[in-house]
């Protein structure tokens, strides 16, 4: 069941002369509108004329996720704002945050693309989808639900967390596809479990997971525990969010929406492409988004391309779900967290000493996110209160500069190992 | 059915196309719209051969007819309605319609005569009108009769280079009506037009042509949307 077949099975060729076209005047838009490419195309002397196939792709620069921070809000937008009837955000202060935009077209497309990875998963117009993503300046939630909506399908905007609520809620109204994080989808199995609620008597049918990294034996465990058929989809909101890639029926890697986004697997040292079927970093170019449009844009994420054709019949290439960063990014709890944010709060407050610890780990299927910090020693001999005050505080502005919860502990002075160099602060004791 | 890759031409020293790809599928209606002087006319004129190619390649049914020349292009099922009509106006109208199927003409008088009556009957005026000096004829008819001398020579695909020009609004309704029923009866049309909101209302797919650059495609419906195409070419500005 294909949502678009003629242009997800359409033949190669076709697809690379609709790919160079889309190219060609994505940048005459981008060379034109926005200063950032303008400025680089005019220091490269990116002759327009000679651009001549998909491969001289690699005559153009590169975007990364500190432009995008350089140019916050709007610099990067391609349009006036006036035509950008969404904005989207990631967490993080001024600095830290990345700010994408979409015009009308645009957020038509994503939900047509994200209608096409929930077809190849198999759903249809007669599901009924229970969207545990959380709604908000996050791409996931109001992706995955325009998407379920353009498909006719009966959609359920609960948004994330109140896990008994979430049960209740898929037994009451015949759930049948489940679409928020694999953890969640675990954390949800443990809690029927607990409730002593058998899965078989939901009418859950299909998962669809993404937003953090999970393995085959993740799938497997959530298939047997919820009876359900689970599929990974990627995306990310610097291209657009949800809907860039998804699985088939097959579960053997994604389908990349070729006739949307121009995909390379480069090498994340020497940025040439690797070997067809090796591990590269995935750069991603936009082929028709109109308000934030993005040139090789380094997703840091770690992938190989499945060259062999797929037998569901589709001809956009698969991408093996996501096996690392190139970067020290965590997902924790399906939000990005980057050590610095953490390092740039603790820096800003008073009484703490310039050496932490992240230490995230997995319990019961719910990610875990503790900051050690070292204080000074006679904080130790004050006031509990003041301790308590101090750890409040931290908390606090961490959740608001992180957008997720993380239990924050105090350690003396020189209890936390020095490094020379580049030190690992990051303890992650998840094994996926 | 016609697949061009990296195109550039244009008048002597003065370059027209800066590197145009499109395509156009069979079954279409594709139209290309932009400002005066953007390269419309030029790109036709390059696919029919009247203009050089500098660079690039166009592909009509697989075969690259950069080298062809223009007189054997129609041959090849590829034929232009042009732009001012230019019927031969000292001619009749039937003469002219003949004149249009000497492509076919060695396929035999018995196909000339029915691709006549097919032309009749899709334009009724011109069997009306068919003794009659084509220099006569009103703007409107005159550019039926540009249609049917073309579809004389039962192209594959049919190029029309701006019809509405000079025609009054209900003519240009009259037009585009016809030719949504040629696209319904199997024909493929590559349509050039300043009047974007009609040419955009009738299409399945758009070209945006910019000085010489194509700055956006998509789904017709698509560029009504955008709102740079509205603005540049439909004529319509949101009020703040």
């Amino acid at each position: 069941m294909y949502w678009e077949s003629e242009k997800e099975c359409m033949d190669r060729g076709e697809l690379e002369q609709l790919q160079l076209e889309r190219l060609q005047s994505t940048l005459n838009r981008v060379g034109t509108h926005v200063p950032f490419y303008r400025k680089k195309f005019g220091e490269m002397k990116l002759d327009y004329e000679s651009f001549n196939s998909l491969d001289d792709i690699r005559r153009l620069p590169f975007t990364t996720k500190q432009d995008l921070r350089d140019s916050y809000p709007y610099g990067l937008f391609a349009v006036p704002l006036r035509e950008v009837v969404r904005v989207h955000s990631s967490s993080g202060t001024t600095g830290q945050a990345t700010v994408v935009g979409y015009t009308r077209n645009d957020i038509k497309n994503w939900s047509n693309l994200v209608a096409r990875v929930l077809t190849a998963a198999g759903v249809t117009a007669d599901d009924v989808i229970q969207i545990a993503f959380g709604y908000g300046l996050f791409t996931g939630g109001f992706g995955l639900h325009y998407g379920a909506e353009r498909l006719g399908a009966s959609v359920i905007p609960i948004s994330a967390g109140n896990t008994k609520r979430q049960i209740q809620i898929m037994q009451d109204f015949k759930t049948t596809a489940l679409v928020c994080t694999p953890s969640y989808a675990l954390n949800i199995a443990d809690v029927l479990f607990d409730m002593g609620i058998n899965p078989a008597g939901l009418s859950l049918k299909f998962g669809l997971f993404g937003a953090e990294p999970w393995s085959e034996a993740m799938r497997q465990e959530i298939n047997a525990k919820l009876g359900i058929r689970a599929t990974d989809n990627y995306g990310l909101s610097e291209v657009m969010g949800p809907g860039v890639a998804g699985e088939c029926r097959e579960c053997n890697g994604l389908h990349i929406n070729e006739d949307h986004f121009l995909v390379e697997i480069l090498d994340p040292e020497t940025l040439d492409p690797v070997d067809l079927g090796e591990v590269g970093e995935l750069v991603i170019t936009t082929l028709t988004k109109e308000a934030f449009p993005m040139i090789r844009y380094r997703t840091r994420d770690l992938t190989r391309f499945i060259p062999e054709p797929c037998s569901c019949g589709r001809t956009f290439r698969r991408m093996h779900r996501i096996l690392g960063r190139t970067d020290d990014m965590l997902i924790i709890k399906g939000v990005n967290v980057f050590p610095t944010q953490i390092e740039s709060v603790l820096f800003n407050i008073d009484g703490t000493e310039p050496h932490y610890r992240i230490i995230v780990e997995r319990e019961n299927h719910q990610d875990r996110a503790t900051v050690l910090v070292e204080v000074k020693e006679s904080l130790f001999s004050d006031q509990m209160s003041q301790q308590r005050e101090l750890i409040d505080i931290i908390r606090r502005q961490l959740s608001s500069e992180l957008g997720i919860g993380v239990a924050v502990k105090l350690v003396e002075e020189r209890t936390l190992e020095r490094f020379e160099g580049k030190g690992q602060r990051v303890i992650d004791k998840r094994k996926i | 059915m016609l697949k061009i890759r990296n195109l550039i031409s244009g008048y002597d020293k003065i370059k027209v196309l800066k590197n145009i790809s499109m395509h156009v599928d069979p079954g279409e209606i594709v139209t290309i719209i932009g400002a005066n002087g953007a390269g419309k006319t030029t790109l036709l004129s390059t696919i029919a051969g009247l203009v050089r190619t500098e660079s690039g390649e166009t592909l009509f049914k697989d075969t690259n007819v950069v080298k062809v020349k223009a007189s054997d292009i129609p041959g090849l099922g590829c034929v232009m309605v042009p732009e001012g009509r230019q019927v031969f106006a000292t001619m009749s109208v039937e003469e002219n319609l003949l004149l249009g199927g000497h492509v076919v003409q060695k396929q035999g008088k018995q196909l000339l005569l029915e691709l006549l009556e097919h032309q009749y009957e899709l334009f009724p005026i011109l069997r009306d009108r068919k003794k009659q000096l084509a220099g006569t004829l009103s703007g409107g008819e005159q550019q039926m009769l540009a249609m049917g001398r073309a579809l004389m020579a039962k192209p594959s695909l049919l190029m029309m280079d701006e019809p509405s020009t000079g025609l009054a609004p209900l003519i240009v309704k009259e037009i585009f009506q016809i030719i949504v029923r040629l696209r319904d009866e199997g024909n493929t049309v590559l349509l050039v037009e300043q009047n974007a909101k009609a040419a955009l209302g009738i299409a399945d797919r758009g070209y945006v042509l910019e000085t010489g650059k194509i700055i956006v495609q998509g789904p017709a419906g698509d560029l009504l949307a955008n709102q740079d195409v509205q603005r540049a070419y439909l004529g319509r500005d949101r009020a703040e």
